[in-house]
């Protein structure tokens, strides 16, 4: 099963290289990881999005838990949660594509951010879902170049991670 | 800061590194020099608190900090210089890790603006070393190398302690640059608790499934030992009436002498310890892992078992078999908690249970006790240790290689006390048994050390002779030489029809002559009748490095042995029967 693991890092050098390391060491699989320091400048947050059984689940938590440089860590998928990725997505946009990839990211509430006479750049904002759904309804374009950020995650009302 | 009563003293950040060990109560460091971590030897020689020990080989500078680790329960700690220094003590970095042991190991690293650049000696260690250690830094702030050190003492010293490498660029270390220095008393991390003491409703829960089990055993590992908590299972053994079976690396935290003893569990244990795991109503694992040299096929492991697991380490709980009853914590408290829950509820098991309990346990020590067939004219190794087991009245360090002798030692010896048996369970580390039996001896002079190894593993690390010679370190090293890499042989044996692709030990050395060349005692024993006079000659010389070259019966396999793919229960007894 798919789980967003979020992750309070201290903010050292060596610090993400370890973590990603454990994956590879282990054998866990990383479907998507996003990193960026928060509003204290000593932590980093971390999204990872991963799946495997709930052994290897537990395993992957409890392995992170032991990493010295993690502070705290919560598995989102203990409870409800909202997940956001976004994507940059380039596409060929001349001739009759040009008003179907417009209406499409209208659709999708997509913005429409750089134009050439030939392409549109799209980005988009939504679960991954979403995302994956915006790229099969482009399947009778040319997509040019895709670029999605991978997910970040946070809990549903009060629940925090945080120190 | 109000008055400045003493002043802070101005050191280099090299006579920190120094100073910081000193006041965190090193007394010997081991190690080897080279360009990176020049101002750290000088700064070492100008002073003499703490005493440096100059290996042959980086490798057996890490082993001799790890086996001190073993024997003392304190960190070990490790100089070596970047690059190829550095490199060299990867394989002592690992073995450390692999068994949960406290190290903390100065590797040298180039100057700060030279990293990335491929400078001469540039290795990065950071990189290399970081899935096999607890945890690594790098100094970047001359200021920051006591706090640096007093973290690595504190993280490979608690919770599921570990080898620590601290990276320290030369620029550093520059002589001429002083800072203000203060050793912390303490240290505190906020991504960094482990857990001491453990839940108190699991506690309850397992004194009352042991207390409710027909068919119990008490399967203990390395943890009760690095944990120091020898006396709480023993006593907890004993008010139970509970069988004892010990991991490899647990050996000697419960007396082999006792009766309550049934041997090692595994791959190579005993077979009532294995048929008694595998027939238990109720497992008490302690500080213990279940890893795949004791379970064998996990999808087999002891199915009618209720398994109460206590460790430090979280993720050592249901990570190979699942644990009904979990108890994180530090296996001395939690025991004593369940000590004083027991007394207070003065309830014992079920005696007329436990009494055909032990009877079957007694049964099953009869099929193989230990059995080995002595009557053939060459020596045999479990014979060899039986007699080092006697005249070292079972009470010397046993630090051993790797390999069949390894085995004999572990099944034959009878270790009664806890640190005394030092070995490379969890990486199996050729080469580890000289220098570690080094490090024994160091620091535990008075004490009988023996090195167990075959004429494979010795040769790993032979140029330690000479360390030998320099510190004075009368170490007995008894060489079990069958000719052969004896446990790759086994293995052709069984699985290979005999076909002995690279196992046969080829051009060996006179080892007499070369103990001898070191500045040694060597005796050579080729008949069973030279055995003894030859290990009451060696133990009577005191203080010297005696090495006796003991020819055994190179036919020799290690029984029982668990069929692969088989349950706890599945073995060979012998190389004509099987379970
Ligand atoms: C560094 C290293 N290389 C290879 C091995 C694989 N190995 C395990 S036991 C063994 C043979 C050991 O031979 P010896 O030291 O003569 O001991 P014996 O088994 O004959 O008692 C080998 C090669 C190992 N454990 N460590
Ligand atoms: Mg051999």
């Amino acid at each position: 099963m798919r789980h967003i693991i979020s992750v309070l890092l201290e903010n050292e050098s060596g610090a993400l290289a370890r973590l990603v390391g454990l994956f590879a060491q282990r054998g866990y699989n990383i479907d998507s990881l996003t990193v960026a320091p928060t509003e204290d400048a000593t932590l980093s947050r971390l999204t990872l999005v991963t799946h495997g059984n709930d052994q290897v689940i537990e395993q992957i938590t409890k392995q992170l838990h032991k990493l010295i440089e993690v502070v705290k860590l919560t598995d989102l998928n203990e409870s409800a949660h909202l997940e956001r990725e976004l994507m940059l997505i380039k596409v060929k946009a001349s001739g009759a594509a040009r008003d179907e990839v417009k209406r499409c990211a209208d659709i999708f509430r997509g913005q429409i951010i750089d134009v050439t006479a030939t392409t549109y750049t799209v980005q988009l904002v939504g679960t991954s879902d979403k995302l994956d759904a915006f790229i099969q309804a482009l399947a009778g374009t040319t997509i040019l170049e895709v670029v999605r950020s991978g997910v970040s995650g946070i809990a549903r009302g009060e629940k925090t991670l945080a120190l | 800061m109000t008055s400045q009563s003493k002043q802070t003293e101005m050191l280099s950040g090299a006579a920190m590194v120094i100073r910081a060990l000193a006041d965190e109560g090193v007394e010997y460091l081991y190690g080897y020099p080279g360009g990176a971590v020049l101002h750290i030897y000088d700064a070492l020689f100008q002073q003499t608190k703490v005493k440096h020990v100059l290996v042959r080989h980086e490798q057996a500078a890490t082993h001799m900090a790890d086996a001190y680790a073993r024997a003392s329960g304190k960190a070990g700690a490790v100089l070596v210089t970047s690059g190829p220094g550095a490199t060299n003590a990867v394989t002592g970095i690992a073995t450390a890790y692999m068994d949960s042991i406290p190290m903390v190991v100065l590797t040298g690293q180039v100057m700060s603006h030279l990293i990335g650049d491929d400078a001469f000696q540039e290795t990065d260690m950071l990189g290399i070393s970081r899935p096999i250690c607890k945890h690594n830094m790098s100094v970047r702030r001359p200021e920051d190398i006591p706090a640096i050190i007093k973290k690595a003492f504190y993280i490979a010293q608690s919770g599921r302690p570990g080898p620590v490498v601290i990276d320290i660029p030369k620029d550093m270390t520059i002589p001429s640059q002083t800072f203000p220095y203060h050793y912390p008393s303490e240290v505190k991390l906020r991504s960094y608790q482990p857990k001491l003491k453990g839940h108190s409703g699991q506690i309850k829960k397992a004194v009352t499934a042991l207390l409710a089990a027909k068919k119990p055993i008490l399967y203990a590992g390395g943890g009760v030992i690095m944990g120091g908590a020898s006396n709480e299972l023993t006593e907890l053994a004993q008010l139970l009436n509970l069988p004892v079976t010990n991991t490899l690396m647990g050996l000697g935290c419960y007396p082999a002498s006792d009766i309550q003893f049934i041997g090692m569990l595994g791959m190579h244990g005993s077979y009532e310890a294995n048929q008694t795991m595998h027939h238990a109503d109720l497992i008490l694992a302690v500080g213990a892992r279940f890893d795949d040299r004791v379970t064998n096929n996990t999808k087999k492991f002891c199915p009618d078992a209720t398994i109460i697991h206590i460790d430090i380490d979280p993720a050592s709980i249901s990570k190979t078999i699942n644990a009904h009853i979990p108890i994180v914590g530090l296996v001395q408290p939690v025991l004593s908690e369940m000590l004083a829950l027991l007394h207070h509820k003065k309830k014992k098991p079920d005696s007329a249970a436990m009494k055909k309990w032990w009877q079957q346990i007694y049964e099953w020590r009869t099929v193989h006790g230990g059995r080995y067939d002595n009557a053939a004219p060459q020596l045999k190794p479990q014979y060899v240790i039986e007699q080092v087991s006697k005249i070292t009245k079972g009470d010397a360090f046993v630090c051993s290689d790797v390999g069949q002798h390894q085995m004999f030692a572990a099944q034959y010896y009878g270790f009664n006390k806890p640190n005394r048996w030092i070995n490379s369970g969890g990486l199996g580390t050729m080469g580890f048994g000289l220098p570690a039996a080094m490090g024994v001896k160091l620091n535990y002079p008075d004490a009988d050390v023996v090195c167990v190894t075959g004429e494979g593993s010795i040769q790993m690390n032979i140029q330690e002779l000479s360390t030998c010679k320099q510190y004075g370190l009368g170490v007995k090293i008894i060489n079990l030489n069958n000719g052969y890499l004896g446990m790759v042989k086994q293995w052709q044996d069984m699985n290979y029809e005999s076909r002995y692709a690279s196992s046969y030990m080829d051009s060996l050395p006179d080892f007499v002559k070369l103990a001898e060349a070191y500045g040694h005692v060597g005796i050579r024993v080729t008949e069973p009748e030279q055995l003894i006079p030859a290990l009451e000659r060696a133990f009577a010389l005191k203080d010297q490095l005696v090495f006796l070259d003991i020819h055994i019966d190179p036919k020799e396999h290690v029984y029982p042995m668990q069929i692969p793919g088989g349950a706890m229960n599945e073995m060979f007894l012998s190389k004509t029967e099987r379970t």
